[in-house]
């Protein structure tokens, strides 16, 4: 009973569905593209988005989010697909690829040069963009003698006052493994054990009162601008952006900076395949990626596109050859296993 | 209770202290109102007094498209879920008002059982639910969420007119010969137009302010108004939202006082019936 | 007799008048009815359907039925003593298998790791490494490449989990869970949160009802006793807030509470302080937004009982000697009572349920049960958990909405 009542309800879902969906499209293509959000998206937007609609016709519509699988899932196993591409990082990408919601990329169909992308093209679900990282910030005029190492961020004594941080568990274990003395090579092998996990968690309580937790990549600049934090973990691209436009002198502190990768995903079932792929072809390809860094320093991932860098940007990319040396880089296969794990444990952490 | 003359300096001191609590009080309400709306015209996008200089810069940025867009949408969502909720509302209503109405007390409970339970947790239901049907990420989704939420709304303001809604008036004019749809049209409409103008109302907002479900089954395409906001203050405060915070409290004020004044005119009309 | 009846209060169609007026008042009875059915039946469909489906979710829960069938299926018979035999562990090889080829392994490992926390990642490993056995014995292998297949616990969870029903999720919203024998125990101090959350939850309800009684209740007395003009004109300064977007009234908090906001100004141009207070993302920020916002909800109720009580009354009984307090006190308070119930139960109900507010004014030990349940939905996709939760939450809002309809009744409900 329950079940045909559903089926039935679902029928007349899709059809109310499609009625009035086919009567607000707009007229001619158009892609849903989903980003995070912030001087990041308003950087695509400009790349990007704006080069992609001139070149091809296609329209987009932006949307936002915070990372959140669930609404992929839902999505997905309903077969009510309305994201066509999204921007999705590391250890979210690999995990939902490892579960199934993803397009696995036919990159014949991209026309791009797979080798172009190193190990970073090795992922089967998407076209890594750019890199981001995950770094410390703070304002040089209110901390003339800022944090030089990870351990100064769990260093209460040297710097009392209120940090902010990410709120879920990346990349703060590993950074609490790392201010404990764990070598940054080794975290991850500490982290699979159930006593690397406890020892992380016990680094973190040291500092649980004086955190400022955010959600959104936005949100740490504003915290520092507002004085709210004496430093705050923060996306590079974020803080170097808010010196341009503010004109504040927040510094950033590469010690173990948190590297992370995007790619440009379909999520399973997308009814606009063929566009989504003309913009993953796109957006791999090595102008859109150079100019990206114009507006938002973050790296790219076509090798080709590195030539056509401006070379006064280079030096806020976080994966020059000596960030790079000094750089926390996240294992995916660690999080497709461990991640609900930590998250889970991590969401009672903090609730307490 | 006035000082009276009489009173005793205790007496008196309670007076003007009992004053001087509600009016701490009624600034407790009333301020952040009225201390953010001068920052919308702020010429720097800090949010401290005084302000160094006046500007409609914010407000400019309310007509891109970004903000426009979403305005759009939230009209298009809320005028829908006013005409729907509307129409159901006030049938409802007109069927629980008349007398010996079986079961009235548990249908009422029902009908505006949607008010009492917590927002959040109609939004997963209905996200569940909808992921189920593949109502996700729809207009037709949001605006039939928006519907349930705002039908109690419509109920409680057009039950209201009906409450002592004298039925000898609808039988008085049958009796003369009118058939039900005039009496509907000549006796019973202009006494519940009050009430259903004002329950649309309601409606209208419940749906044009309504965030959590939105957040839960909208999409990027059926982005609101306070789909906008509520990122926007979660990410960052912007003198914009201040701004858009101002037009929408103008927006409610005169809701207001479009309300006030169709429950003035409703009771002088029913009023006029009593005399 | 009934030939009488007949006779007697026959119409001329002869049909009698009792019957007649019996089937006219069913007729008004059925009109009445048909009015309402279309709202009731949408209120029906698209509210109350998903909301029993959801509570249906808390104790509904297939994944490893479905997903592992035929370790399931094996499992039927194991007696739950010790470990289970070669040929569960074969089907346990092949199930695996086959969820690494659907790519299903990360809805299992999920699963498992809910009430086997760190057991997730070795399940994903496990699946990885099960597509290359090729031939029995699995047992040994198995084991040899996780340790967690020879745990009782696991397969305690297995077979557990060959019921589409499962306690789990409610357990665990009261912080207890399945221990390895499947009997119920206390869950661990590190995951053990939700009573906390409860009570929190409970905790700020009860003070921001609180705080709105000791403020709203001077003010309704102050309205309820002033001449209708003034009274108005203050009406107006409570519900403007009241009908102004509750995102446009956070909005506000956050900009005067803030570091550098207004207050903090304030305080600070007056020396009352010399650095700024922290009155946001806390319980503080938490609490006077959600004061801000439930002022109106009692304050009214309570006004519109006073403006009932008689005047009269309080000077009947100071003209009998009383002073003004006892007076107050003995006469006047005592009748405002049902509007001062009327309103708290009303905040009180609404307060259990905020989400919005303590998001965006509030830091992470302010979240209330409402936090949890999107959390759960939105970020972790623990449906169940957030089913649980949910159901726990409804289940008391519907209790207090009940003992408010026998208290007030909802047709006495008015708005503004």
């Amino acid at each position: 009973m329950r079940k045909t009542l559903m089926v039935a309800l679902a029928v007349f879902g899709q059809a109310a569905g499609t009625l009035a969906s086919a009567k607000l499209a707009f007229a001619g293509d158009q892609l849903t593209i989903v980003s995070w959000g912030g001087a990041l998206q308003a950087s695509l937007r400009k790349a990007v988005f704006e080069p992609f609609t001139k070149a091809s016709g296609i329209k987009i519509t932006e949307g936002e989010y915070s990372g959140e699988i669930a609404k992929v899932r839902a999505m997905v196993d309903s077969k009510t697909v309305s994201w066509d591409v999204l921007d999705a990082s590391g250890t979210t990408a690999w995990t939902m690829c490892a579960q199934g919601l993803l397009e696995t990329i036919d990159w014949k169909k991209l026309s791009l040069d797979r080798a172009k992308f190193g190990d970073v093209g090795k992922y089967d679900c998407g076209v890594p963009v750019q890199v981001s990282a995950v770094i410390v910030a703070y304002d040089k005029d209110k901390l003339p003698n800022g944090p030089k190492s990870i351990s100064d961020l769990f260093d209460t004594k040297k710097f009392p006052g209120k940090r902010g941080l990410s709120k879920g568990p990346v990349p703060n274990l590993e950074w609490a493994l790392v201010a404990d003395g764990v070598p940054i090579n080794d975290v991850y092998k500490v982290l699979r054990t159930p006593e690397g996990v406890d020892r992380a968690f016990r680094k973190l309580d040291t500092i649980k009162k004086d955190v400022v937790w955010w959600t959104a990549g936005a949100q740490a600049p504003q915290l520092l601008a507002d004085g709210q934090v004496l430093m705050t973990a923060a996306y590079n691209g974020r803080i170097t952006n808010a010196v341009k436009e503010s004109g504040k002198h927040f510094e950033i502190m590469w010690d173990a900076a948190a590297q992370g990768w995007d790619y440009w995903v379909i999520p399973k079932g997308s009814p606009r395949l063929d566009d989504a792929y003309k913009f993953l072809a796109f957006g791999g390809s090595p102008q859109p990626q150079a100019d990206l860094t114009r507006y938002i320093p973050y790296g790219p991932s076509n090798k080709d596109a590195l030539a056509l860098v401006d070379p006064a940007v280079l030096a806020d990319l976080p994966n020059t050859p000596e960030r790079d040396a000094i750089a926390l880089h996240a294992d995916n296969i660690f999080y497709i296993e461990n991640g609900d794990d930590l998250r889970q444990r991590f969401t009672s952490w903090l609730a307490k | 209770m006035a000082a009276f003359a009489y009173a005793s300096p205790i007496e008196k001191s309670w007076y003007y202290l009992h004053w001087l609590i509600c009016l701490a009080v009624l600034l407790f309400l009333i301020a952040p109102i009225l201390a953010i709306i001068p920052l919308s015209v702020n010429s720097v996008s800090f949010f401290t007094y005084p302000m160094s200089g006046l500007s409609l810069r914010w407000y400019e940025e309310i007509l891109t498209d970004r903000w426009q867009g979403a305005l759009h949408k939230s009209l298009f969502i809320a005028v829908s879920v006013t005409l729907l909720s509307t129409a159901l509302g006030t049938l409802a209503a007109l069927g629980l008002s008349r007398p010996n109405f079986p079961w009235r007390k548990l249908v009422m409970s029902l009908l505006i059982l949607p008010m009492v339970v917590p927002v959040v947790i109609t939004a997963v239901a209905v996200y569940f639910f909808y992921a189920d049907i593949g109502l996700l990420n729809s207009y037709t989704g949001l605006i039939l969420a928006h519907t349930t939420l705002a039908t109690p709304f419509v109920v409680i303001a057009v039950s209201a007119t009906l409450v002592s809604f004298d039925y000898s008036l609808t039988r008085a004019a049958a009796g003369l010969g009118a058939p039900p749809i005039s009496v509907f049209f000549k006796i019973m409409l202009p006494l519940i137009l009050p009430g259903m103008v004002s329950g649309a109302l309601f409606a209208f907002l419940a749906s044009f302010d309504e965030v959590v479900v939105a957040l839960f089954v909208a999409s990027p395409e059926q982005r609101t108004l306070p789909m906008v906001m509520f990122s926007g203050i979660r990410e960052q405060i912007s003198p914009t939202i201040v701004a858009a915070a101002t037009v929408l409290i103008l927006f409610s004020i005169s809701m207001l006082s479009t309300v006030e004044l169709l429950r003035r005119r409703s009771q002088r009309l029913r009023g006029i019936r009593n005399t | 007799m009934a030939t009488m009846t007949v006779q007697i209060a026959g119409s001329p169609d002869g049909m009698p008048l009792r019957i007649k007026l019996q089937q006219v008042e069913r007729w008004r009875k059925l009109k009445a009815f048909t009015l309402v059915l279309p709202l009731l039946l949408f209120i029906l469909v698209a509210f109350v359907l998903p909301i029993g489906r959801m509570m249906f979710n808390a104790i509904h829960d297939e994944t490893l039925l479905t997903l592992m069938p035929q370790t399931s299926a094996a499992l039927s018979v194991w007696d739950g003593k010790d470990l289970p035999d070669e040929r569960v562990y074969a089907a346990l090889a092949k199930d695996l298998k086959q969820a690494w080829a659907q790519k299903i392994t990360g809805m299992i490992a999920k699963r498992i790791n809910y009430e086997l926390p760190g057991a997730g990642g070795q399940v994903t490993s496990s699946a990885r490494k099960a597509i290359t056995l090729s031939a029995g014995p699995y047992k040994a292998a198995l084991i040899e490449i996780s340790p967690l297949w020879g745990q009782r616990d696991v397969w305690s969870l297995l077979k557990r989990g060959h019921s589409a029903y499962t306690a789990y999720y409610l357990l665990r919203s009261v912080d207890y869970q399945y221990g390895p024998e499947s009997q119920i125990v206390a869950s661990p101090p590190e995951s053990a949160f939700f009573r906390n959350v409860f009570l929190r939850t409970l905790g700020i309800s009860i003070s921001v009802t609180a705080a709105t009684l000791l403020l709203g209740f001077p003010v309704a007395y102050l309205l309820a006793t002033l001449p209708p003009k003034t009274s108005n004109l203050l009406m107006i300064m409570i519900v403007l807030p009241f009908w102004t977007s509750l995102l446009v009234r956070t909005t506000a908090w956050v900009v005067l509470l803030q570091d550098h906001g207004i207050v903090n100004d304030v305080l600070m141009a007056l020396h009352v302080t010399s650095q700024p207070v922290e009155l946001i993302f806390n319980r503080v920020g938490t609490m006077v937004a959600m004061t801000h916002i439930q002022l109106p909800f009692t304050l009214l109720p309570i006004y519109s009982v006073m403006k009932t009580i008689p005047t009269t009354h309080v000077r009947a009984a100071r003209s009998l000697g009383a002073g003004p307090f006892y007076a107050f006190w003995k006469v006047y308070f005592p009748q405002t009572l049902p509007g001062v119930a009327a309103g708290c139960l009303l905040t009180f109900i609404l307060c259990l349920g905020y989400y919005v507010t303590p998001e965006l004014v509030g830091g992470a030990t302010d979240q209330m049960v409402g936090h949890f349940v999107a959390l759960y939905t939105n970020e972790d996709l623990n449906w169940g958990m957030a089913s649980a939760l949910g159901a726990i939450l409804l289940t008391a809002t519907l209790l207090l909405y009940y003992v408010f309809n026998k208290l007030v009744g909802v047709d006495r409900l008015k708005m503004g």
